[in-house]
């Protein structure tokens, strides 16, 4: 089977910039495709290109197998969930819904049965007469999904739809759109900047940078082995340390040596990666330094760090030290002995290092 | 309050604090009626002259109330006073003007509307050049344009007719009410015309049912500034008309000025205020409205 | 509606408005330009003859008269109606519990068409009748107001009216400068113990800076393009003692039948009002743009 979405070697220009570089991208079916990245890196401009909002500079872009490049959004079979929400100001809710079947000449007997469908699935009957200044934020976001739902397109397109939700309220929204992805089987392309939600809701993640994709890959790949430090610095919270170090053959192994502030460097032993540089950068998650007791993987190993701060953070302790010249941050167990200004052993998960060039930031192992 | 203590106790400062606070109100509230008066005394001298009888005036003093109010003078300026050789009063010219003013105001702000919604949500290349090319154009003087515009009305046939300045009211309106619109609508973010876009609609569709209900404050705004500005003008009315096509303001100043006969100052203010009387109306009912558009004409444009 | 037509219809429905500006501002702007550097009398002729008119223009004694009386009325104007119009927003500005019918009596005279404005004025100046005689009627016998009919003092008669037309204009926009300024730093100023009239001297007008700018660049527009007012109030006289551009302009192109003098004051007109509005319209769009 062709695949629902496929962009292939898209450029797109203003003027003399080039704000998006030969993209590829392709998704299943089902797929739930997050476009993520700072703000300014080019994913809310690709959604406008795949919407058939913004014209294309170069390249192609298929929708369900058809050629989509020259077709206006209208005949793309997309629906469009906004930042804003774009709800039509002076439309009921109701209006808002039908508005495009309306303008495609549904009659309205089949607007009226889908209407009641949609809105029970969202839960918004009771809102249906109102208009949208008198619904909140998060009303407003189930009317937008609404308006998209109805049309039971191909392609859902998302573009930041959770971000003018305060904090406690988007969480609840983004398991729901989840859900919802679930039960509906649909295939789902999702603008955010918060790699949160980026690493929740998506089956398939694109980074993005300057208009260039960095990594494309499922959310645990994307985690685990990140393409190059702009993707290991921006995914993860807290992010990955990413120490400088030098790396020297040893026998079967390799010796990473860690400058610390005062006193000799760390040295650790890498047994599964014999092919480093001399520098390099030596990347770990917070979770990957931890309570020896608590690390039980056959490649930890053991360092003494002094810690400078400890942060309680309810369900963890971080501990924060001084490792290569970086604040290293360490994930510990809530009850940790750890003490600011106290010498601590602490474990490090050699199995899961990640290594980068660091002229050129690629990924080495 | 800090050096309150030094002053010989609070209570006594206060209360002297106070009777000062209460002459300065005093003297604000007098400095704001005598400038009250003074804005008001034009219309009241206009008022009570037009109800008096020219030998009150003669004898009597201008601020004076009329002894016996008589309405002589609101006759004769509406249907006999002489704007030149004909003495119809005002009444003719005052339909002239409302025939001007009706479809120059809305010709004017329906273009502009169009315009200002091109201009704000369907960026394109240029879009912004025109755009600055226009508000330019609110600034030329207008007796630059005079003597061109004169041959080409009549080469165009409508030299001296009604229509002719319906139409040269347009093309210099068009400025204004562009500016107006697109700077309404640049505030309304775009996604709404992409999301009716992915839903479908056109170019024509968004702006009738999306743009346009979204539109009224700006279209009353637009239109009384486009109202005021055609009933008060003056230049056009008295370059581009000839005797029968003559608008309101033309026609005040020939009675006025006319030579001939008594001089009937009576006659003058009460076709001075006929010919006030609509934007004055306006001006008392959407007064919000009129001042919205007087700014936003002058600190945007 | 085929694509093509759907994805210019912008450019469609800009293009009657663009052709128009084309060429009944900027084509007509060429077209009085031409003719200003030509002999043109009755008639327009379009053989070009360096700046004649100009010449003539620079020699003649009733265009002088105009450029110093709109020299005179535009600074008496322009700086009177600001300190007015800045007077009575601060006036308005203290918690007036009748503001709004205040406010609305100090501005309804831009209602009025000038001409309005123009015949009320002559009637309450004209010395025989109106103010000067009613204070003579009052006994003060030797009181002298004869403005209005004194060659030497006419173009002050317009500056009142003026003043009387557009201060209530003046005094809206300050005022909603006034009201505009952030709150948040007013009650800074107060809590630092400042007092009441420093609040407006040293913060809320020194941030008034643009729209200074703004009434600025309107009554300046007003004054050069003052017609009506001078046409209906004294009509130029006596003699051509308060003709101004416009109105020397207008006497050119209709009465006197002088084509190329009507278009070379015309062109001067122009360029008078571009030196004030480029710079202001040039950083208005540069700021919008970015």
């Amino acid at each position: 089977m062709s695949p629902i979405l496929d962009v292939k070697n898209l450029y797109k220009n203003y003027g003399a910039t080039a704000v998006l570089h030969d993209i590829n991208v392709s998704i299943e079916e089902g797929d739930f495709l997050v476009l993520v990245g700072p703000s300014g890196c080019g994913k809310s401009t690709l959604l406008n290109c795949i919407a058939g909002l913004e014209p294309i500079s170069g390249g192609d872009l298929f929708i369900g197998g058809q050629n989509m490049t020259n077709v206006s959004p209208k005949d793309r079979d997309i629906a469009m969930v906004f930042q804003s929400y774009a709800l039509y100001p002076t439309m009921t809710v109701a209006k808002n819904i039908t508005f495009g079947m309306k303008v495609r000449g549904v009659d309205p007997a089949t607007q009226e049965a889908k209407l009641k469908h949609v809105a029970a699935q969202l839960q918004i009957e009771q809102l249906l007469h109102r208009k949208p200044g008198q619904l909140s934020g998060g009303q407003r976001q189930r009317v937008a999904m609404g308006r998209a739902l109805v049309r039971d397109p191909k392609l859902f397109l998302f573009d930041e739809p959770l971000s003018n939700l305060d904090a406690k309220l988007r969480v609840e929204m983004r398991t729901e759109i989840k859900a919802l992805h679930q039960k509906l089987g649909a295939s789902m392309v999702y603008v955010t900047h918060d790699q949160i939600e980026a690493m929740t809701l998506a089956t398939k993640i694109v980074v993005m940078k300057g208009g260039v994709i960095q990594q494309i890959g499922s959310p645990a790949e994307i985690y685990n082995r990140p393409a190059n430090l702009f993707v290991a610095d921006f995914m993860g919270s807290p992010a990955m340390n990413l120490i400088p170090a030098k790396a020297r053959r040893n026998g079967n192994g390799t010796k990473i040596e860690i400058a610390r502030k005062d006193g000799e460097p760390i040295v650790l032993t890498d047994t599964r990666n014999t092919d480093l540089p001399e520098d390099v950068i030596m990347g770990v998650r917070p979770e990957d330094i931890a309570d020896p007791a608590r690390l039980t993987s056959e490649h930890a190993q053991i360092a003494e760090c002094l810690i400078e701060i400890v942060e309680p953070a309810g369900a963890d302790t971080y501990a924060v030290m001084q490792l290569g010249g970086k604040h290293v941050t360490a994930r510990l167990h809530a009850e940790t002995s750890a003490k600011a200004g106290a010498q601590q052993s602490l474990a490090f998960d050699l199995g899961k290092v990640s290594y980068f060039e660091p002229e050129t930031g690629q990924r080495l192992n | 309050m800090a050096d309150i203590s030094s002053s010989g106790g609070p209570s006594m400062a206060r209360s002297q604090s106070q009777t000062t606070k209460l002459a300065l109100r005093i003297i604000l509230y007098l400095a704001l009626c005598i400038f009250a008066l003074f804005y008001l005394m034009p219309l009241f001298v206009m008022i009570t002259t037009s109800l008096k009888s020219l030998d009150e005036i003669r004898t009597g003093d201008l601020m004076s109330l009329p002894r016996d109010v008589t309405f002589d003078a609101w006759r004769s300026a509406w249907s006999e006073a002489c704007t030149g050789i004909q003495c119809e009063g005002v009444r003719p010219f005052f339909w002239n003007s409302v025939l001007i003013a009706i479809p120059g105001v809305l010709i004017s702000t329906l273009l502009g509307a169009l315009n200002g919604y091109v201009v704000a949500q369907w960026r394109f290349k240029g879009a912004n050049i025109f755009f600055a090319l226009m508000l330019f154009g609110c600034f030329i003087p207008f007796q630059v344009v005079l003597l061109p515009m004169a041959r080409m009305l009549g080469v165009m046939g409508i030299a001296g007719t009604i229509p002719g300045l319906v139409f040269v009211h347009v093309i210099y309106g068009l400025g204004f009410t562009t500016l107006f619109f697109r700077n309404y609508y640049v505030s309304i973010p775009d996604e709404l015309t992409k999301a009716a876009k992915v839903d479908g609609a056109g170019f024509f569709r968004i702006f009738w049912s999306i743009f346009l209900p979204l539109s009224l404050p700006i279209i009353v705004v637009t239109v009384i500034w486009q109202f005021t500005q055609i009933w008060n003008d003056f230049l056009f009315g008295v370059s581009f008309s000839q005797a029968g096509t003559q608008p309101v303001t033309v026609a005040l100043n020939n009675i006025v000025n006319s030579t001939t006969g008594v001089k009937e100052y009576n006659v003058d203010m009460a076709a001075a205020i006929i010919a006030a009387l609509p934007t004055l109306f306006v001006y008392v009912v959407a007064g919000k409205y009129f001042i919205r558009g007087l700014t936003a004409g002058s600190v945007k444009g | 509606m085929s694509k093509w037509l759907q994805d210019n219809m912008p450019k469609i429905v800009l293009a009657p408005s663009f052709i128009a500006v084309m060429i009944f501002v900027y084509g007509f702007i060429g077209w009085t330009a031409w003719v200003s550097l030509t002999r043109s009398r009755l008639m327009p002729r379009y053989e070009l003859d360096s700046f004649i008119q100009y010449e003539r223009l620079a020699a003649s004694p009733r265009f002088e008269t105009a450029m110093v009386n709109l020299f005179i009325f535009g600074s008496l104007f322009i700086i009177i109606a600001m300190v007015l119009g800045l007077l009575l927003a601060i006036l308005l500005d203290q918690k007036i519990r009748t503001e709004g019918a205040i406010r609305t009596i100090y501005l309804y005279p831009m209602a009025l068409s000038m001409i309005v404005t123009g015949t009320a004025w002559k009637w309450i100046l004209n010395p025989g009748l109106g103010l000067e005689a009613m204070v003579r009627g009052w006994g003060f016998e030797e009181f002298r107001f004869d403005w209005l009919v004194d060659p030497d003092m006419a173009i002050y008669t317009i500056v009142i009216a003026a003043i009387w037309q557009s201060s209530g204009f003046v005094m809206a926009l300050f005022l909603a400068g006034l009201r505009s300024v952030d709150g948040e730093i007013i009650k800074a100023a107060q809590v630092d113990g400042i007092p009441h009239w420093r609040v407006y001297t040293a913060i809320i007008i020194p941030s008034m800076a643009p729209i200074f700018l703004s009434a600025f660049i309107v009554l300046a527009h007003l004054a050069i393009k003052s017609f009506d007012l001078v046409i209906a109030l004294t009509g130029g006289g006596p003699g051509y003692a308060t003709d101004l551009p416009a109105t020397y302009m207008y006497a050119m192109a209709f009465s006197r039948g002088d084509i190329g003098q009507a278009a070379s004051s015309a062109m001067v007109m122009m360029l008078v009002v571009f030196a004030i509005v480029v710079p202001y319209l040039y950083s208005e769009l540069r700021t919008k743009d970015g």
